[in-house]
């Protein structure tokens, strides 16, 4: 437990440092090695210092606030360091919040940083002055007024550990300008005031591995249902372990793609309302869930008193909130995961399962995820399932938008590795994927970064286009052109008899925006992304036929600098399986 | 099913609002909130009084640890402990009444505190159901102004709730000699 009262040392002989200087020197002394800021009034002495550290810590100025939000989450999520982003006061610091709010959600170790208007003039209206701290208390982990310059070191030293330990997620700090212009003697080491955080991660009782063991042993139909915690704690390996222990079939949250490879034969995929009909059938039928570092969210459970009816639930998660928040669990386990797999791991034996594990299999060969191979244009499922046998042998990292484009991407990538696979879960914020793998390029130089993205996604931030460009960080984005915002017209589809209400992203005199037309000719499509893209000095090219595409995929990789690869695809395509919100397995929609 | 919480907090500014929003923002009710300094002018106390079923307050009380600046929560219903609320109430008093409502505040162990020539002011402090008890004895000589603070609350003896408290400051001093 950190202590409450400061403890005073006698200050090395040192002159005195800005506020400004102490904040990025903090970041310097953390780790921290790429910023994504926006400058305005009130952070102007912040960028000044960052222009001094420029050897240390580069700076890469992003085209709007919430751009450089999803760039910092970029490198959280693909380097599992904390991200860091800035902003000014006001408007800045407001663009920050859906980027914030999806860092929560996410449990993404996130570092906001924001000016604020000068402390005397807090409260009056002031020129660019939202009182951010109070807009963020509900969707960070944790959050700071800095008001005296003394501060600042101490401040920086507790957001990181903060945003890092135990379950991460976004710390916000906002620091006003005059506190950013004032100077003192800083102290790195100073300690924390944090007497009611705990830095220690909780570790499952022998007793309760003991538990989880033997009800793996006894169980006839187990199946692992694995989530975002098991990336966050590093835990692939151990998980991997415990199911070649085992043979426990494993499917994975949206969050959790990669923590076990795809490919496998004990792999079901993905559960949940687009994940595969064999995972959802496994959970529905089976006597022990094991989930971990999961949090039984909505777009898993579907109606959440019938989700895995029959079964023992042992839930192990770091957070003690979640354990049965939504669902209760027979062995709840409030453990560091990779802790409690580790300890479980060296006691736990292998359940007598074969009969189940075959009649998994049997699911799988019945309902594979599929699609029209004989579509004569380009299926957004063939695009993926194409780009992923042209670049499985490149570890990519994968971003996303939101929509049918980023659970196809789900479906038909196969990930094998955890950190390949960007994408906004809980949130669910379009505009996502652009920025999130610009943050991933720059934290990851010389690896292949795509944005798979939707038109609609795409648009929300395509702004980042120049960020790339300017800060040559050779994104690669396929573009899955469909002219409507898919998901929601695909809902439109299924429950509101086709009526489009604004899910056509043309012009509103077109037939299609009323879903009466007949399709699209060449000429209606909106916008020329190829323009647009090349208007930003990025590569671009635009693809339609089948057989044209593998060479296009094959330039875009090969093409030195961002590309934009815009490919037609019909909007006429459903993410399917689909179980509708609050409905159960039994109502899984096939085709 | 009335809970008692009580909850140990750093004495920054912000802490209310993030405790009040939480509440808010996932739907709990607060029945009653109190908060003061402690001892330590580092930490305050907050006293909640909610009503929810065991499923409810589990989650209230973990969401509450959750909340960084908060050090430590303790549902203090199951233990035995000593509750009190105070209330100021102004009251219509003219000729004979004021006579009835001395008597009626003897009886309740309360206290005029304020005499105007046709109403008085009553401070009176207790348990919830006393207190209760007193509004509606008052309500037909005509209840001018209530003002009522929320529960605080207590365990008594002493409690693994005061040890702790203790252990922290241990750890504080320590730390910092």
């Amino acid at each position: 437990m950190a202590t409450i009262e400061k403890q005073k040392k006698s200050p090395p002989k040192s002159e005195l440092i800005t506020g400004a200087d102490i904040l990025i020197q903090s970041l310097v002394n953390l780790g921290v090695e790429t910023i994504f800021a926006y400058p305005g009034g009130a952070s102007m002495p912040l960028h000044q210092a960052l222009t001094r550290f420029s050897d240390k810590l580069r700076t890469i100025l992003p085209r709007h606030e919430q751009g450089g939000g999803f760039a910092a989450q970029g490198i959280a999520r693909s380097t599992g360091k904390v991200g860091v982003c800035m902003a000014t006061s006001g408007p800045g610091a407001t663009n920050l919040v859906t980027a914030i709010a999806d860092a929560k959600l996410d449990s993404i170790p996130l570092i906001a940083i924001t000016g604020q208007v000068p402390t005397k003039a807090i409260g009056t209206d002031a020129f660019q002055e939202t009182p951010i701290v109070e807009v963020c208390r509900g969707i960070t982990k944790h959050h700071y007024l800095v008001t005296d310059v003394n501060d600042i070191a101490r401040v920086m030293k507790e957001a990181f550990l903060i945003a890092t330990t135990g379950r991460p997620g976004p710390v916000l700090v906002d620091v006003p300008k005059n506190v950013q212009q004032d100077s003192c003697v800083p102290d790195y080491d100073s300690d924390m005031i944090l007497p009611g955080y705990s830095f220690e991660s909780p570790h499952a009782r022998p007793e309760q591995i003991r538990q989880i063991a033997a009800a793996i042993k006894l169980a006839k139909r187990p199946i692992i249902y694995a989530g975002g915690g098991i990336v966050l704690a590093e835990a692939s390996e151990e998980l991997r372990a415990l199911v070649k222990k085992t043979g426990i079939p494993i499917t994975t949250t949206v969050m959790g793609l990669g923590v076990y490879p795809s490919t496998d034969d004990l792999s079901l995929d993905m559960l949940g309302m687009h994940g595969s009909v064999y995972s959802n059938y496994a959970v529905d039928e089976a006597d022990l869930l094991i989930a971990l570092g999961v949090r039984f969210d909505d777009r898993v459970t579907g109606k959440v008193e019938e989700f895995c009816k029959h079964g023992k639930i042992i839930h192990v998660d770091i957070d003690a909130s979640e354990l049965n928040k939504n669902k209760p669990a027979h062995i709840p386990v409030c453990s560091d995961v990779k802790f409690a797999l580790r300890e479980l791991n060296k006691i736990v034996e292998a359940p007598e399962i074969s009969e189940w594990v075959d009649q998994c299999s049997q699911w799988k060969r019945e309902d594979p995820f599929k699609f029209d191979a004989k579509f004569p244009g380009i299926l957004q499922q063939w695009a993926i399932q194409k780009l992923w046998e042209m670049t499985r042998d490149m570890d990519p990292i994968i971003s996303v938008g939101v929509g049918q484009h980023q659970m196809w991407s789900a479906q038909f990538y196969k990930f094998d590795k955890p950190r390949r696979w960007l994408s906004s879960s809980g949130l669910g914020t379009m505009g996502f994927g652009l920025p999130a793998a610009m943050g991933a390029q720059a934290a990851n130089p010389g690896k292949l970064v795509f944005d798979i993205d939707g038109d609609g996604s795409f648009q929300m931030n395509i702004q980042e286009l120049a960020t790339c460009f300017c800060e040559k960080l050779p994104v690669k984005v396929l573009l899955l052109n469909n002219q409507h915002l898919g998901m929601v017209m695909q809902w439109e589809d299924r429950f509101m008899q086709g009526n489009r209400a604004h899910t056509f992203l043309g012009p509103i005199d077109n037939p299609e925006a009323t879903g009466k037309g007949d399709g699209l000719g060449p000429k209606e499509r909106y916008p020329d992304f190829v323009q647009i893209a090349r208007g930003y000095g990025c590569g671009a090219a635009y693809v339609k036929e089948k057989s044209d595409y593998e060479a296009a995929l094959k330039e875009m990789i090969a093409y030195d600098g961002p590309y934009v690869l815009d490919v037609e695809v019909p909007y006429q395509e459903h993410v399917l399986p689909m179980i509708p919100g609050g409905h159960t397995v039994r109502d899984i929609i096939k085709s | 099913m009335r809970h008692v919480l009580s909850a140990l907090v750093q004495n920054v500014p912000g802490v209310l609002a993030h405790v009040a929003g939480m509440f808010s923002s996932r739907g709990y009710n607060i029945d009653s909130l109190a908060v003061g300094e402690t001892e330590d002018p580092h930490l305050s106390r907050m006293t909640f009084v909610v009503v929810g079923d065991d499923s409810v307050l589990e989650q209230v009380r973990k969401q509450l640890e959750k909340i960084v600046t908060v050090v430590r929560v303790d549902d203090i219903s199951s233990q035995e402990f000593v509750e009190r609320d105070l209330m100021l109430l102004k009251v219509r008093a003219e000729g004979d009444k004021r006579t009835e409502i001395g008597e009626l505040c003897q009886i309740f162990r309360g206290r005029i505190v304020d005499v105007a020539p046709d109403q008085v002011i009553v401070e009176i402090s207790g348990q919830e159901k006393k207190i209760q008890a007193f509004i509606e004895l008052m309500r037909p000589f005509g209840i001018l102004e209530l003002v009522r603070t929320g529960r605080i609350a207590m365990v008594r003896g002493l409690s693994e709730l005061s040890n702790e408290m203790g252990s922290i400051h241990a750890v504080a001093s320590e730390e910092s000699s």
